[in-house]
């Protein structure tokens, strides 16, 4: 019983760090139809980031706001740069300059920080809490409660703030949100800024547990693309469920089947899912247009 | 009705290649590759630049199945190095392992790569657009992993040596000797190519690219043919795969990696998809490009990320088509 709660605290935490990668990428999809492949980089820059300003000699709340605030620029110079002038290229074209932008990043940061792993100290304290038998890290909690209050504060961005619901009317039918005076325009660049302040802000949660690299931003980009799926690409609500349930699977898979292959069940989640149900778990089934 | 701008624009960019190579004729190309072959020796100074060409051919030819898959059918696939790693490893454990001779290793190892193909091909094909983008880079991803994984087999990631291939006693080792079979190879590899094109499988392939809703009203089976490419496009891979084992002597799992199959994307999209010369200057381009950079091999990714985004944004189309694109508004 204690083994699996244990599975289940460390498969919420990572799926944690999935769901909010995931949310960025519905954000993004939903407000521009593109799939932006490098979200895990901003995960990577948030982390990498935090870690370097702190050695610099800024105190950690200071280099922690910092990194979000890079984070968004590059999100925002992502979007004005790459995304902006290929607007109406084929799928092809744009995973290629999402999957581009993704190594340009990955490349500038093995060169401007280093290729070390390296960690942040725990916010709360290093001491686990002893929960019927399996060990909680304080940081743990941390991300949890931290991805929680994200998805919250941005449900009510989008559902309570004109901005948020000019986000949402982009996202329903952009040629309409474009004939009622909103900035189509803006609004993509806005989820861009968004999705990597979410996505810097747990890559600043998650450092203390898993260790920050220049190169963890790739597999966390499949990894949230893979929930993003599984919950039903498009829905906010579905991507974080996707995540959750991706991180579970991930850590009872490697628990009672094999760790080594423990990123494998990603890929599998997403082919099983392309096969079985694509339109995901909350998803509604595509229809496609003759 | 919505119109897809860049449908309608790859649809008129073909005709300008298919016009083009049509005044020329289709066998232009395969003897334009084959003088290339023959005559580069005349050129290249050392036996590093043999090297160089020699993985350029062998890429090319990795290339030009992805190029069948992508620039003629029309379909994605982020997984091509996956085949590439299949071919990679199948000479590097069938002589190891099984006590094989390399010969039959290279062609079991291209039987694999088929035969995996065509299983996971119909499944998988039934995808589209981003979706098949992610299921192919996850076949490959997973390839990758039962490489790195299964240590006892294959070593893990520290890779294991491939041994020699072996004609009648005479050992194949030496840049000359593998730019001369990877140039022969490509040659034969590109007139494949340029008969499957000009022939109603090819023709089908295109009309599947510019519209599988409309080849399939016409009567065409479209996954009977998609199937087709995938499996074809794998085989060129993994005998590309082989050739990069068998001339290295040397094999890692990165044979089979993320990156390789990405680098394979952009030699194909970078060259021109659609555009069988553009998988050859694609790859030139891609593998010239760091060796004239190994000061700043830091800098690789940087550099392949720029070249991807800068090269998409302003060409989409790729190399040679833009090249042609322009040869034919000049005539004109």
């Amino acid at each position: 019983m204690s083994e699996l709660l244990q599975f289940a605290f460390s498969g919420l935490t990572t799926g944690s760090i999935y769901a909010l990668v995931a949310l960025g990428f519905t954000l993004i999809y939903n407000a521009s139809d593109v799939v932006n492949f490098a979200q895990g980089e901003f995960v990577m820059l948030g982390g990498m980031v935090t870690v370097f300003a702190a050695a610099a000699g800024f105190p950690l709340p200071l280099a922690a706001l910092f990194a979000v605030v890079v984070a968004v620029a590059v999100g925002l110079l992502l979007h004005r740069l790459a995304i902006e002038p290929a607007r109406g290229a084929s799928a092809v074209t744009l995973i290629i300059i999402t999957i581009g932008a993704s190594i340009l990043m990955r490349g500038l940061a093995a060169v401007i920080f280093d290729k070390n792993f390296h960690s942040l100290p725990p916010f709360a304290g290093s001491q686990p809490w002893q929960i019927g038998g399996a060990a909680l890290l304080p940081q743990s909690m941390i991300v949890l409660l931290g991805s929680c209050i994200i998805v919250c504060g941005l449900w009510a961005f989008l559902t309570h703030t004109l901005m948020g619901k000019a986000m949402l009317a982009t996202a329903a039918n952009r040629l309409a949100a474009r004939l009622v005076g909103i900035n189509t325009s803006a609004v993509v660049g806005l989820s861009f800024a968004i999705s990597a302040a979410i996505g810097a802000v747990g890559g600043i949660l998650a450092a203390p547990i898993t260790l920050t690299n220049y190169d963890v931003g790739t597999l966390l980009a499949l990894k949230g693309f893979a929930a993003a799926m599984l919950g039903g690409m498009g829905h906010p609500l579905g991507a974080v469920a996707g995540g959750l349930l991706l991180g579970l699977l991930e850590a009872f898979g490697a628990g009672f089947v094999s760790s080594q292959y423990k990123d494998a069940i990603a890929f599998l989640v997403i082919l099983a899912v392309l096969f079985a149900m694509p339109q995901g778990l909350f998803g509604k089934g595509a229809v496609e247009r003759v | 009705m919505r119109v897809d701008p860049s449908a309608v624009e790859r649809a008129s960019q073909s005709g300008f290649a298919a016009q083009a190579l049509h005044r020329l004729g289709p066998h232009t190309l395969i003897v334009a590759v084959g003088l290339i072959v023959v005559l580069l020796p005349l050129v290249l100074p050392s036996n590093f630049y043999y090297r160089v060409v020699a993985l350029v051919f062998i890429n090319a030819l990795a290339v030009l199945g992805l190029n069948l898959l992508m620039g003629f059918a029309g379909q994605v696939s982020l997984g091509h190095a996956g085949f590439f790693g299949i071919g990679a490893y199948a000479v590097a454990l069938g002589p190891t392992h099984l006590g094989t001779s390399s010969w039959l290793a290279l062609l079991g190892g291209v039987a694999i790569a088929g035969l995996l193909a065509f299983v996971v091909g119909r499944p998988i094909l039934r995808l589209k657009g981003y979706y098949l983008a992610v299921a192919t880079l996850g076949m490959g991803l997973l390839i990758a992993m039962v490489f790195s994984n299964e240590t006892a087999i294959t070593n893990g990631p520290n890779g294991m040596p491939v041994p020699r291939l072996e004609l009648f006693g005479w050992r194949l080792s030496g840049p000359v000797t593998w730019y001369w079979i990877s140039g022969v190879s490509l040659v034969l590899g590109t007139w494949v190519a340029v008969n499957l094109i000009a022939s109603p499988t090819g023709r089908a392939l295109r009309a599947i690219h510019d519209s599988e809703l409309a080849a399939g009203v016409l009567g065409i089976d479209v996954a009977r043919y998609k199937l087709l490419a995938f499996v074809l496009s794998a085989t060129y891979g993994a005998l590309a795969g082989s050739y990069y084992a068998l001339f290295d002597g040397f094999v890692t799992p990165d044979a089979a990696g993320f990156l390789r199959s990405i680098e394979f994307v952009v030699m194909a999209v970078l060259g021109g998809l659609g555009s069988i010369l553009g998988s050859i200057v694609g790859a030139a381009i891609l593998i010239i490009l760091p060796q004239a950079l190994t000061v700043f091999h830091d800098y690789e990714h940087i550099v392949l990320g720029l070249i991807m985004i800068v090269f998409m944004i302003f060409l989409p189309n790729g190399i040679v088509p833009s090249l042609q694109a322009r040869l034919r508004r000049r005539r004109t």
